[in-house]
């Protein structure tokens, strides 16, 4: 390892560590639905009060994502590696689940009705 | 032949002969490493053993000469194990990583494993770009720093690896292989 080395590697993990942690706070809010978008079209929103298990059949294959105590979770897929199944629950604003083969992305959102309500009634 | 004879005359089969043996020994590395996964719960997440290659490489042939030995080893690779999509990542994130060290490698002052730890990185930043781009959804770009920092130790592993192994390999090519 030589001087540039270091330097390097100081580089490249302070920008790392500053991405985490520039991630970390806008996962720091809690999401009230999830939208599941397929090839970077919305396939649906759902809310994360309800609890539910939400299948989502497409060309690519099938997954299922649970809803439940609040938390979204994908229970089940068909792609071949699985990878979306080993992720966490999320129920943080922006939080992610991605099941890469099927190119589908599960996000939570914060979506405030209250206020969508008195846009609707003011327009 | 004049293609050939650009290559450096009577020494192009040997040349031909370090860059086959070069590839089929990348391809074995990614295969074994299908065998050894490491599940930490980050998809995209390898060794890169056969990274060492390309690491090597650099070392003893010609740029372009590693960049087809990288980029046969993974077409080859994608046609025989994976898919069209498993190859876009491979390819994507190859590309990058070898911009990426062949940079390095020409700015003095970077030894073999701070090019390989940049690499390591490098691949993985080219993997999410390419899925960005497949997904159609940039909220992916969240697994990029435990990525980044996935890549950076892996590539930090093999560049320690090709450091103690590079002596020994251009013993035996100096004579053979120009630069």
């Amino acid at each position: 390892m030589k001087k540039k080395d270091i330097y390097l590697v100081l580089v490249l993990g302070i920008a790392a560590i500053l991405m985490f942690v520039f991630i970390n706070i806008s996962h720091q809010t809690a999401g009230n639905n999830i939208k599941i978008t397929i090839d970077g079209k919305v396939y649906g929103t759902y809310s994360l009060q309800e609890d539910q298990v939400i299948e989502v059949k497409e060309d690519l294959g099938i997954n299922r994502v649970q809803i439940k105590n609040g938390k979204a979770k994908m229970i089940e897929a068909d792609c071949p590696d699985g990878y979306c199944m080993d992720q966490n629950e999320i129920s943080k604003e922006n939080e992610t689940i991605v099941c890469l083969p099927h190119k589908l992305v599960v996000e939570v959102i914060l979506e405030n009705r209250i206020d969508n309500e008195i846009d609707g009634i003011s327009k | 032949m004049g293609f050939l004879n650009n290559l450096g005359g009577i020494k192009v089969s040997r040349r031909v002969t370090y860059a086959a043996i070069l590839v089929a020994l990348a391809m074995t590395f990614s295969y074994i490493e299908v065998l050894i996964p490491i599940n930490i719960g980050l998809p995209g997440m390898k060794l890169g053993l056969a990274n060492l290659i390309v690491l090597i490489g650099f070392y003893i042939l010609r740029p372009q000469e590693v960049f087809f030995i990288s980029l046969i080893r993974i077409l080859l690779m994608g046609c025989l194990f994976g898919n069209g999509l498993s190859l876009m990542y491979s390819l994507s994130g190859g590309i990058v990583s070898y911009i990426i060290m062949l940079t390095l490698k020409n700015i003095k002052g970077f030894s073999i494993v701070g090019i390989s730890i940049a690499g390591g990185a490098g691949h993985n930043i080219g993997q999410i770009l390419a899925a960005i781009w497949i997904i159609q959804n940039d909220k992916i770009i969240y697994y990029l720093p435990p990525l980044m920092i996935a890549g950076m130790i892996t590539g930090a592993l093999i560049g320690f690896l090709a450091k103690r192994i590079l002596p020994t390999i251009s013993k035996g090519s100096q004579k053979i292989l120009i630069k």
